[in-house]
């Protein structure tokens, strides 16, 4: 089977998000760069399903230049190829991304054949759009599940669970499909060294894509101010726990 | 939490190990209000302590370094936290195969114990998973360990607290650092102020900052190391410990791998120098890890990556494992590579703990603890002490230069003359054109770039023929040239000038400058106007912190020249021994003199023709530790005679800016009479070793006392000095060693080169056994080098009574090799010319 | 006249929370516009005519027409069914709006429409102001930032941010009108069917689901071992709450993912959350910032987490956890 997987670089965040002095985007000059974690687990499911099925992945994102270093993340733990849709770095709306990946989807497998499985996350950690995914999967006219937690392919058909309270729900979907994952589908792996330094040597495909005009545009960013709580200290070790039982007939939680 | 007090004894500023060894310490040293803050939280605040890859390798070349880190292991084993897992040093080149037998010797030297080189098999039977064909052996130490540096710090702050000593308080910003009058008073928080009249930054990486705001200058730089964690390895599934197997470091890759649980680490020095400013650190809150462990650069380590594979495939090369974590953690480099410690010479009260590692910080703060408080440290730390630091040092360019340069020689074959090769030159001798036509070779001292030897003095080569003792080792001719030794004897035979640039000097003036002095001072300074006092210094326990000249230039006016090397260092122990009353005042000097050197048999002729009769010269009218004004072509010079090579002749110190006018005017004078420029290879080496001169650094070290130097003189000043009492007690009792000096009988190898040890190395007994005294100090060579006139390769030791017998026969270890040498001088006695009749002629 | 529709989902004849939320921030865009509120509310065949029965009473959250889709094709959910009869609704209309909530469903749904109208759609938004161009406030890094962003298009779609906005209360008065109730048969295709729910799995859920519990237990690093977490779940078991974890707790394999609270995760609103042992990466209070209320129970009193807290108890989770779960058996034993 051929997989396509979609992902997205996001900076890796600390505590505290610190902004660039235009307030457009954040200051990542001392942020690591990784694949945002949904889709991280994306790959991951695209190299298991592979290493079950046979066939061939292939890994693409639309970003900068230095895209590249999250392509080969997921090189390294072996995905055989890689695509980048280059942008100068800006800020590109789900509609814009929708739009060039649904270009380059219909060029890779106008080259290749056709994509059994579409994979991509459930929204990026960064912009959490919720809509990359489903956009490109009704511009190509495939079926879409998102917020999948589990996933078996067999016979031409998925099967996906999404967790929902009290259990999960279950949908059949025929390939060619798109399914959008969360993390906790699977733990993924850490890159070999030997991993590593295959990817190292891989050749990257560079597209430069087509921007639409789309939305939401982004204007401006600001880091919510945070009230600083007024904490209670109930007591230390274990003689708290009369008091801690107090309060919660308090609240009225016993 | 809670409220901040707002007085206390000391401030310890960071909680990383540092700052939890600081106030562990400061409380076993007395200490009772002590307050220890932290911006981050515990008990990883963020420093970088929190990713340190904690393994401790003993064995230094570096003395001080070594004395900390054995130090630091016993403590950290004695806290329990200590891991010993053996490490191995190994070779992939035969150029590190001799580089390890050269550690092997230091391990000797500093008393490191069952250390010994292995072969690769031997190397690939404790490390199953080593590819053994890269290597060519290995220099194995078992005391070689890993500690929990974390669960040390917590441990330490705890014996703290238990002492009832201690308020630890994290989450606190210092916002500024109160000064007042030159003295800190106090600490500003985002939480309120503390009032203290001491205070110690540990802050690691940050220390720069928080130094600043004091207006005080720590001289390091942030720079990354890269490091990653791959796992879980499959062979170490079934070690029950956390480290099973000895850490390895791959010297010739500057890398090192170790065992970390199921873990394998990879640490890596081999990178370009990777420099931060401390301003640019991110914030605790906006880190993603921490602030110290920034987003890994891949590019910058897959050469490495190459590189363990080579020698871990089994581990590094399997599938399964993975690459963890991967980080540039932030560590802090300093101009020379070492730490960053004492009282800062701008801010009384105001104490540096900074540029310090997991492996020596519990050590340095003992050290430190026992400085503040005492003025004592066991270990003596002038290579680490923070007014060793000229202006220059300080300068971010030179910081960053000099760091870059350092970062790759963390795991190199470092020759003990190795120049700095960076940011030069930068303080240039009035003379320095002339050196330059002389062709002269610069080595840099404090800055200076003073000629080593001059290369158009070749030609003497010819005339002294054998007697430069040339050398045939690739290892000891290096940064060394047979025209030193020729130079020696062309001085010895004729006469020599000295550029002498390096000189630190500082006048003490005022009515109080003599009792100031006293006070200091070993030996007498009250000596008539015109006398120079040659004079050690002492600490309180006795201990010998420097050594130095005085010249009384009038009854209230002193000049003190000392070396260039502790010249601040110096600076700071008279100025912090300044009267409050401003009775005795100290200014620095060395920027407005030069000084050279003339000395040798043709030396009072010479000064006779440049001085053209402006004073009288001759031995009665200008007798030896003397000084007086003497004219030369038109300047009016100072003209002390001294000598350290043993000749007669004078140090002439001149207005800096007509410094080139008196070299040329002697230069005239002196060619008639074979005047031969000379190089400081003569001046600090040969020619102070025949002559037995001690020299600060080497022989002369605070764990050393007056009497062991043999310095001591027939009777003791009345007057109170520093360290006075404790010297009448060394007087009074039998020394524990005793400073020799030593020839080599043979230094024919067994490949038939002949060897010529540079210092540091293991004296041992006959049957090869180390030489211990009854302070348990090993003996080592505190200087060694040629003595031309003698014909012989010349050591210097201190030795135990027993061995400290002229005549006795014992063994100097170099390069794996044992070589007879014999005891020639018991103390101080020269061995050239050892009536003085030459300095006195 | 323009209206702004509101994707509704009912539990107990009224909206769901989320709903509710949606329904507050449509009512403001409403007043701004001087438009009215419109419901779509979807029901299988079965649940119709009770649907049919609640909806008026919509009309108290301000909603003044509820177009109700049953139908056949909706017996089972299918986003893509649902989207195509959104997009008939709203193909009728015209809307200046169609807002839906940020429950996971309705931001899918919402999703597909966007896609089939091509139109853009702002998710987790938490303001809006219209105008000759729209701008809406929405969240990024789940709420650790906030996005100011022009929002265009016709109508303009967009969800609002899950617990960031007040839910609207219902309308006590008896003068709230009653919706006009409209059933609407959508036109479904095969295709709108390929990807629906065929069945469920109730093997995987815990019996009291993480995101609506009332009270909460959560577990981090500081429980020190997957076998530490049975005090958690005594603790929970007396409570009647749900146990959540950090995400540590799941990546050191202690806990399944589907318990983790977070970005990544679940996240909580409860009443009362009792955090053991947890430091508070940004990644896991982003999960809990909704809890009305934090008890954080911890060693270490400069952990970021007491930042959130309301309450604290200073101390060893292992020692402190059980001691509560036995003054509460104490308590009710005596009473």
């Amino acid at each position: 089977m051929r997989i396509l997987v979609l992902v997205k670089r996001v900076p890796a965040t600390g505590g505290r998000i610190v902004l660039a002095d235009d307030a457009r985007s954040i200051d990542t000059r001392y942020l690591g760069f990784v694949v945002s974690p949904h889709e991280e687990c994306a790959v991951e499911e695209a190299v298991r399903l592979i290493d079950a099925n046979g066939g061939e992945s292939v890994v693409l994102t639309l970003g900068p230049t230095e895209a590249a270093d999250q392509l080969r993340d997921a090189l390294a733990i072996g995905i055989e190829r890689a695509v980048l849709l280059e942008t100068d770095g800006s800020d590109w709306d789900p509609v814009a991304t929708a739009g060039a990946i649904t270009d380059a989807v219909k060029d890779l497998e106008a080259a290749g054949g056709p994509f059994d499985l579409i994979l991509a996350g459930n929204e990026s950690a960064d912009s959490g759009g919720y809509q990359v995914a489903i956009r490109v999967a009704v511009a190509l006219d495939r079926p879409i599940v998102t917020g999948i937690k589990a996933l078996e392919v067999r016979d031409g058909v998925a099967t996906a669970r999404r967790q929902v309270p009290g259990g999960a729900d279950v949908y059949e979907l025929p390939l060619p499909a798109v399914v959008a994952v969360r993390e906790g589908i699977n733990l993924p792996r850490y890159p070999s060294v030997p991993g590593r330094l295959r990817a190292k040597r891989k050749e990257i495909e560079r597209i430069v894509p087509e921007r639409r005009p789309g939305g939401p545009t982004l204007d401006r960013l600001q880091v919510p101010v945070e009230q600083e709580q007024h904490v209670e200290i109930l007591g230390n070790g274990p003689e708290a726990a009369p008091r801690v039982v107090e309060l919660m007939r308090e609240l009225g939680v016993l | 939490m809670g409220a901040l007090p707002a007085r206390a004894d000391v401030v310890v500023i960071g909680a990383g190990i540092v700052g939890n060894s600081m106030v562990y310490h400061l409380a076993e040293q007395g200490w009772r209000s002590i307050v220890l803050l932290d911006k981050g939280t515990l008990p990883s605040p963020g420093g970088s302590t929190g990713h340190a890859s904690n393994f401790i390798f003993l064995t230094d070349h570096s003395k001080e370094m070594t004395a900390f880190t054995v130090e630091s292991a016993r403590q950290y084993r004695e806290l329990g936290v200590y891991d010993e897992t053996g490490g191995i040093e190994v070779a992939r080149t035969p150029e590190r195969m001799e580089e390890l037998k050269r550690r092997m010797a230091a391990a000797t030297s500093w008393g490191i114990e069952g250390t010994r080189l292995l072969t690769p098999a031997e190397v690939k039977e404790m490390v199953p998973f080593i590819e053994e064909s890269v290597i060519l052996g290995g220099f194995y130490s078992p005391g070689v360990g890993i500690v929990d540096s974390l669960q040390a710090g917590t441990l330490m702050r705890q014996k703290a607290q238990a002492m009832g000593a201690l308020t630890v308080a994290a989450g606190v910003e210092v916002t500024g650092v109160a000064v007042v009058d030159g003295h800190v008073r106090g600490v500003r928080t985002d939480q309120g102020d503390i009032a203290a009249d001491t205070v110690v930054v540990a802050c690691g990486v940050w220390s720069p900052r928080i130094a600043r705001m004091a207006g005080a200058s720590i001289p390091l730089t942030p720079a990354v190391h890269q490091m990653i964690d791959i796992g879980p390895v499959p062979q170490f599934e079934h070690t029950t410990k956390e480290v099973g197997f000895p850490i390895v470091r791959d010297m010739d890759t500057n890398m090192y791998e170790r065992q970390h649980g199921t873990g394998f680490e990879v640490g890596s020095y081999a990178h370009r120098a990777i420099l931060m400013d401390a301003d640019d650190i991110p914030s605790i809150e906006a880190s993603a890890l921490s602030p110290t462990m920034l987003p890994f650069t891949q590019e910058d380590f897959d050469p490495q990556l190459e590189d363990a594979l080579e020698l871990f495939p089994e581990i590094v090369g399997d599938e399964s494992v993975g690459v963890k974590l991967a980080i540039n953690g932030l560590l802090s480099l300093t101009p020379d590579g070492n730490p960053i410690i004492g009282e800062t010479p701008e801010v009384k009260g105001l104490w540096s703990a900074a540029a310090i590692w997991i492996k020596e910080a519990p050590g340095i703060a003992k050290a430190i603890a026992e400085w503040m408080t005492t003025g004592e440290p066991e270990i003596d730390p002038h290579g680490s002490d923070i007014a060793r630091f000229y202006d220059h040092h300080k300068t971010a360019q030179h910081i960053a230069a000099r760091a870059s340069e350092g970062f790759n020689k963390t795991y190199g074959i470092v020759h003990p003359m190795e120049q700095w090769a960076s940011n030069r030159p930068i303080r240039l001798s009035p003379a320095y054109d002339r050196h330059v036509e002389l062709g002269a070779e610069f080595f840099e001292a404090a800055g200076w770039e003073r000629p080593y030897w001059y290369g158009t003095n070749e030609s003497l080569l010819g005339e002294y023929g054998d007697r430069v003792m040339p050398r045939e080792a690739e290892w000891e001719s290096r940064w060394w040239s047979p025209i030193i030794n020729a130079e020696h004897l062309a001085m010895r035979d004729r006469a020599g000038l000295v550029d002498l640039s390096a000189f630190a000097i500082f006048d003490v003036t005022g009515p109080g400058a003599l009792a100031t002095l006293e006070r200091l001072a070993v030996n007498r300074v009250d000596v008539a106007p015109g006398r120079t006092v040659y004079t050690p210094l002492l600490n309180s326990a006795g201990g010998i912190l420097a050594d130095l000249t005085i010249m009384r230039l009038a009854h209230d006016r002193f000049r003190v020249v000392t070396g260039g090397g502790m010249g601040m260092r110096d600076k700071k122990i008279f100025r912090d021994a300044m009267p409050a009353d401003g009775s005795a005042q100290l200014q620095d000097v060395t920027n407005a003199f030069t000084t050279f050197g003339l000395w040798g048999p043709r030396a009072r002729d010479i000064l006779g023709a440049a001085a053209d009769g402006s004073a009288d010269i001759s031995h009665k009218g200008f007798p030896f530790l003397t000084s007086k004004t003497v004219d030369i072509d038109g300047v009016r010079t100072l003209a002390s005679r001294i000598s350290y090579v043993g000749e007669l002749g004078w140090e002439i110190y001149v207005p800096i800016e007509q410094g080139l006018r008196v070299w040329d005017a002697i230069w005239r004078a002196g060619l008639p009479y074979g005047l031969v420029p000379v190089g400081i290879g003569t001046y600090a080496v040969t020619s102070r070793l025949e002559k037995g001169y001690r020299a600060h650094g080497a022989e002369l070290e605070l764990e050393f006392d007056l009497v062991e130097a043999g310095m001591a003189r027939p009777t003791v000043k009345d007057q109170d000095f520093v360290g006075r009492e404790a010297y009448i007690r060394q007087r009074d009792a039998a020394p524990a060693a005793i400073l020799c000096t030593l020839t080599v009988d043979d230094p024919t190898s067994t490949s038939g080169v002949k060897r010529y040890m540079l210092g540091r190395e293991p004296i041992l007994a006959d049957d090869g056994s180390p030489l211990v005294d009854a302070k348990g100090r090993r003996s080592y060579v505190t200087s060694a080098g040629s003595g031309p006139s003698l014909g012989k390769h010349l050591l210097m030791s201190y030795l135990p009574p027993e061995q400290a017998v002229e005549g006795t026969k014992l063994l100097v270890e170099y390069f794996g090799e044992r070589y007879p040498v014999t005891v020639a001088v018991a103390g101080s006695t020269p061995l050239f010319d050892p009536d003085n009749e030459r300095i006195r002629s | 006249m323009s209206a702004v529709l509101v994707l509704v989902e009912l539990a107990g004849g009224a909206p769901d929370r989320l709903s509710a939320e949606a329904l507050g921030v449509a009512g403001g865009i409403a007043k701004a516009i001087g438009g009215e509120v419109h419901a779509v509310v979807f029901a299988s065949a079965s649940e119709a005519d009770g649907a049919a029965d609640a909806a008026p009473a919509l009309g108290g959250y301000g909603v003044s027409t509820v177009d109700l889709v049953a139908g056949e094709g909706l017996a089972a959910y299918a986003p893509a069914a649902w989207a195509a009869a959104v997009t008939q609704v709203a193909t009728a209309g015209p809307f200046a709006a169609i807002v839906a909530s940020g429950g996971e469903r309705a931001t899918e749904v919402l999703a597909h429409v966007a896609a089939r109208v091509d139109v853009p759609m702002a998710a987790n938004v938490v303001s809006v102001l219209p105008g000759d161009r729209w701008r809406v406030t929405r969240q990024r890094w789940a709420g650790s930032l906030l996005e100011e962003a022009f929002l265009d298009g016709q109508p303009r779609l967009l969800t609002v941010a899950a617990h960031a906005v007040p839910a609207l209360e219902p309308s006590a008065s008896a003068s709230a009108a009653p919706a006009t109730v409209t059933r609407v048969d959508p036109a479904i295709t095969d295709a709108d069917l390929r990807a629906r729910v065929v069945g469920h799995d109730m093997t995987a859920g815990d019996s009291i689901s993480l995101a609506d519990a009332k009270v909460v237990v959560g577990g981090g690093r500081g429980l020190g071992s997957a076998e530490a977490f049975a005090m958690l779940d005594e603790l929970a078991g007396l409570l009647g709450a749900a146990v959540g974890v950090s995400r540590v707790a799941t990546s050191l394999g202690w806990r399944p993912h589907a318990q983790q609270i977070g970005q990544t995760g679940t996240r909580i609103a409860p009443d009362l959350y009792i955090a053991c042992g947890i430091s508070g990466a940004i990644q896991h209070i982003v999960g809990a910032k909704a809890a009305k209320r934090i008890l954080v129970i911890n060693t270490d009193p400069d952990a970021p987490i007491f930042r959130r807290a309301s309450y604290a108890v200073i101390g060893d989770v292992t020692a402190v956890v059980p001691a509560i779960s036995a003054e509460i058996r104490r308590v009710r034993g005596g009473g």
